[in-house]
């Protein structure tokens, strides 16, 4: 058991929410923005259309006022690590460091040399390079999705790596196993997905602002044709890739699956909510009914969790208490292991620093038997192992609900503007006016899903966000948590201004 | 041939191979340098869309390699990565702040309805350029004057100054080092608007930025000597191989750099670049003096890196607990993370190679005033 400030651990990680937050308003959209820009760069090298370069130089200058945002946001969260979450840093940095470090150099680097061209060389190179350089700004926005993605994931799932007694933290063993770590692969899938949908609903809400002013309407009419094409691929993908992700996360992070979707007694056959109102009032181990209301679809759940209908998934319950009839671990006899693995941490260091080697290596063969469970001597009660039910819940059945939307929204753009009706279609208008904000909901409370999930942990299973701060008085914390709002916030509102200024003033000559 | 190379080479190979990419950002800083000229040497609007619209080409490249920097310290040397940013907590969110705000400046800086107007944007330049590189030079100055830490057996850190890092630039050597750099910068900066812009019928402007070079370089020189000559007098620390104990040493930075002669010929060769530089460009109208200055600051970079990390030294020493100190030995990856990183490595003459040629397809025509005027210029 620790004795930590607890409101220390928690302005950490609301600073740590806050900045990450802050930032995925912009990323996402920089990842599909960047691709349509390609596109409809690609059909203007094609075609020799100079309506499709004026097109073209219009998304990419909307591109750009989101793309430094992006930037400005983006620098905070790698030294985040370093300066909130120091412990973590230490004992995961051999592992954690190297991603980001490879993010640096293969893919920040592509980004910044040919955003310069993509935006300043249409006289300077020649057609084909720019139209390359294009490419290769979507390419490294997502290359750099990707090695985050990958530190990410490990946090979700910890692979290819063993905890080492000696410098007291985890060293990877299988660089491998980080990169293609199923969850790893999932989840930049996933993540880069919801970005091609997302600067796709971007698209077709300003196209579609454009039509019901009567503004812009050829060029509004051309976007929207690519942008739903482009989107409905990548809802697909999306609901695919996330079909994936649960799965994974039902394997590798069961509580996280059990707390969004609020199943308290695992059963078998488990049915997945379609709707429901969370009973608030309900604790782990009580006899309350965990919803005041629920829509249940028999057998989803376990079909979801484990490609099989009739198949165990474990409730909250069970993680907590354990299950020996399913032969599930509870966190209180973990906690009980990871206790005597922290102790015997400390008697390993104790003999080490007075050169005992005898003790010393006693110890380590008893942290050995139960290192495992480390993470779990740093708890204090099981309870404290679940997340929060509902914000997770709600989480993810709004992200799901609107992920369901998407496609059907982008067929009816397209439908429509096939047609050559679509700025006709007064009833389809305001709704995709609606649905770039819709998209941002769904990305936010998708990594309130992956993030809160995780939560108590830093690493799953491993280190508990509460041991991997770093040790600070709150009250700096404090301060930087609101010198970023205020600077970030402040940020916002000028991008905001300068955007529908942007799309007020419209493209040139279309 | 990199599965074979043993710990203690792979751990001198990152040192290195951060060195350069800290060196290479040094260098890069002629965007923050350049950034505070911009009131001093454009005096109309076409000038100050001509200095932000070359700069405003490279930022990027600048920015990226900061976070490359902290990515690579990251990835070879956590523990320091854990130690210094968690500790020095203030003055690494400050340099930050000033990064951030430095990024959305020259995109929004001119467009219409930006909220806060132009002169707010170039501020936030001008805090980036002389604040952000001023803390800089101030934290890289603790790698010799140390800083107030102390490590458990976890190796987690306590920081034992209230100021949480900032005291650092409170020390005169490392102030000097940072106003050093601070204009450094801003000769660098005027070198490279120099070479970038084309001056035809702007004499003036072109004359205001060769006169900005001498006086920035004039400005510098007294912080030099101070630093260099302080490095060269002051006591050190130093980790005794066979013990691993770490004890002050007198004239210690003295001592590495007569050990490591390739180190000092580094650190000459480029002080007398960056000295020739000065000279070809105020007296001689170059506009090439940026590649020599720019290359001779790299130099003297990786002298001061090279001599703060090798030769039994610790870079991150600490006054508080000296054998708390960091040693590119103690404070490294495993050797297979830094084997595995070595391979990534590899492609870092892939990444130079495009962006020098992007850079040189992108500048083989200087930057002319009719190219900033229209609206999708900065």
């Amino acid at each position: 058991m620790v004795d930590v400030d607890l409101s220390l651990v928690n302005w950490s990680r609301a600073q740590f929410a806050l900045t990450a937050m802050y930032h995925w308003i912009f990323v996402p959209l920089t990842l599909g923005l960047s691709f349509l820009c390609a596109m409809f760069e690609s059909i203007y090298v094609r075609t020799g259309d100079e309506k499709w370069k004026a097109l073209t130089k219009f998304w990419m200058t909307l591109f750009g006022i989101n793309f430094a945002i992006g930037i400005a946001t983006g620098i905070i969260l790698e030294f985040e690590f370093g300066t909130n979450w120091s412990n973590y840093s230490w004992m995961v940095g051999d592992i954690f460091g190297a991603p980001l470090a490879i993010e640096g150099i293969f893919a920040f680097f592509i980004e910044a040399t040919f955003f310069a061209v993509m935006f300043f060389g249409w006289n300077r190179v020649s057609k084909g390079f720019h139209l390359f350089s294009t490419w290769m700004v979507a390419v490294g926005s997502n290359l750099s999705a990707l090695w985050i993605l990958v530190a990410n994931a490990w946090m979700q799932n910890p692979v290819g790596m063993a905890f080492n007694p000696e410098t007291a933290r985890f060293e990877m063993e299988n660089f491998w196993a980080v990169l293609f770590s199923p969850v790893a692969m999932s989840k930049f899938t996933h993540a880069t997905s919801s970005g091609f949908l997302l600067g796709s609903l971007f698209v077709v809400t300003i196209s579609s602002w454009y039509l019901m002013k009567g503004r812009h309407v050829e060029m509004a009419k051309k976007s929207i044709i690519v942008a739903s094409v482009f989107g409905l691929l990548a809802s697909a993908y999306v609901g695919f890739t996330g079909d994936e992700a649960a799965f994974e996360d039902a394997q590798k992070q069961p509580m996280k699956l059990a707390a969004f979707e609020g199943l308290y007694k695992g059963e078998e056959g488990a049915g997945l909510v379609a709707a429901g109102i969370i009973n608030g009032a309900k604790k782990p181990g009580d006899s309350q009914n965990p919803f005041l209301f629920e829509v249940k679809v028999p057998g989803l759940l376990s079909l979801l969790a484990n490609r099989a209908s009739g198949s165990f998934v474990p409730g909250i319950d069970d993680l907590v208490y354990g299950n020996s009839d399913q032969k599930v671990m509870g966190v209180a006899e973990k906690m009980k292991l990871g206790q005597l693995a922290v102790a015997d941490l400390a008697a390993f260091k104790q003999a080490r620093q007075e050169k005992n080697e005898g003790a010393a290596n006693e110890a380590l063969t008893r942290f050995t038997a139960n290192k495992e469970f480390l993470g779990y001597g740093y708890l204090n009660t099981p309870e404290e192992a679940v997340p929060p039910v509902s914000t997770l819940f709600y989480s993810f059945h709004i992200m799901v609900i609107l992920g369901s939307l998407f496609p059907v929204i982008f067929l009816a753009f397209l439908f429509y503007t096939v047609k050559g009706k679509i700025a006709e279609t007064r009833w389809l208008l305001p709704l995709g006016l609606l649905s770039y904000f819709l998209g941002l909901v769904a990305q936010q409370t998708g990594w309130v899903v992956a993030e809160v999930g995780r939560q108590p942990w830093a690493i799953q299973g491993l280190l508990p966000v509460k041991v991997a701060t770093t040790n600070l008085a709150v009250g700096h914390v404090q301060a930087t948590f609101f010198m970023f709002l205020g600077l970030f916030t402040l940020l916002l509102i000028a991008e905001i201004k300068i955007m529908l200024k942007q799309i007020s003033i419209g493209p040139e000559g279309l | 041939m990199i599965a074979n190379l043993d710990y203690g080479t792979l751990q001198q190979l990152w040192w290195i191979l951060c060195s350069v990419v800290g060196s290479l950002f040094l260098f890069l800083t002629f965007v923050q340098g350049g950034n505070t000229l911009l009131w001093q040497v454009a005096k109309n609007d076409v000038e100050s869309a001509l200095v932000m619209n070359s700069l405003g080409r490279k930022w990027e490249l600048t920015f990226t390699t900061l976070v490359l920097f902290g990515g690579a310290l990251f990835a070879a040397f956590p523990k320091f990565y854990a130690t210094s940013f968690g500790g020095a907590y203030w003055v690494w969110m400050l340099i930050l702040f000033t990064f951030i705000v430095q990024a959305v400046s020259f995109e929004y800086r001119k467009k219409p309805n930006n909220l806060l107007g132009a002169k707010v944007y170039e501020l936030f330049l001008l805090i980036n350029g002389i604040v952000g590189v001023l803390l800089i030079g101030a934290a890289v100055g603790t790698f010799f004057t140390g800083s107030n830490f102390t490590l458990n057996v976890y190796n987690q850190v306590t920081w034992t100054h209230p100021l949480r890092g900032v005291e650092a630039a409170f020390s005169l050597f490392n102030l000097s080092l940072g106003l050093f750099l601070v204009f450094n910068a801003r000769v660098l900066g005027g070198m490279y608007l120099l070479n970038n812009i084309n001056f035809s019928s702007m004499d003036a402007f072109e004359a205001r930025l060769r006169k900005s070079v001498w006086i920035n370089f004039l400005c510098a020189l007294p912080f030099l000597l101070y630093v260099v000559v302080s490095l060269l007098l002051m006591q050190g620390f130093d980790v005794n191989t066979a013990t691993g104990v770490v004890s002050m040493v007198a004239n210690k930075y003295l001592f590495n750099l007569l050990a490591m002669p390739l180190v000092l010929g580094l650190l000459l060769v480029g002080l007398v670049l960056v000295i020739l530089a000065v000279l070809t460009t105020v007296f001689k109208g170059s506009s090439k003096g940026i590649w020599l200055a720019g290359l001779g600051t790299v130099l003297v970079g990786l002298a001061v890196f090279f001599t703060a990390g090798f030769h039994n030294t610790p870079f991150y020493p600490s006054k508080a607990d000296l054998q708390s100190s960091l040693t590119i030995y103690n404070a490294s990856s495993s050797l297979y993370t830094l084997t595995a990183m070595t391979y990534v490595a590899l492609g870092i003459p892939f990444v130079l190679a495009y962006v020098a040629y992007v850079w040189r397809q992108m500048d083989s025509q200087k930057l002319a005033a009719h190219e900033v005027v229209d609206h999708e210029a900065y």
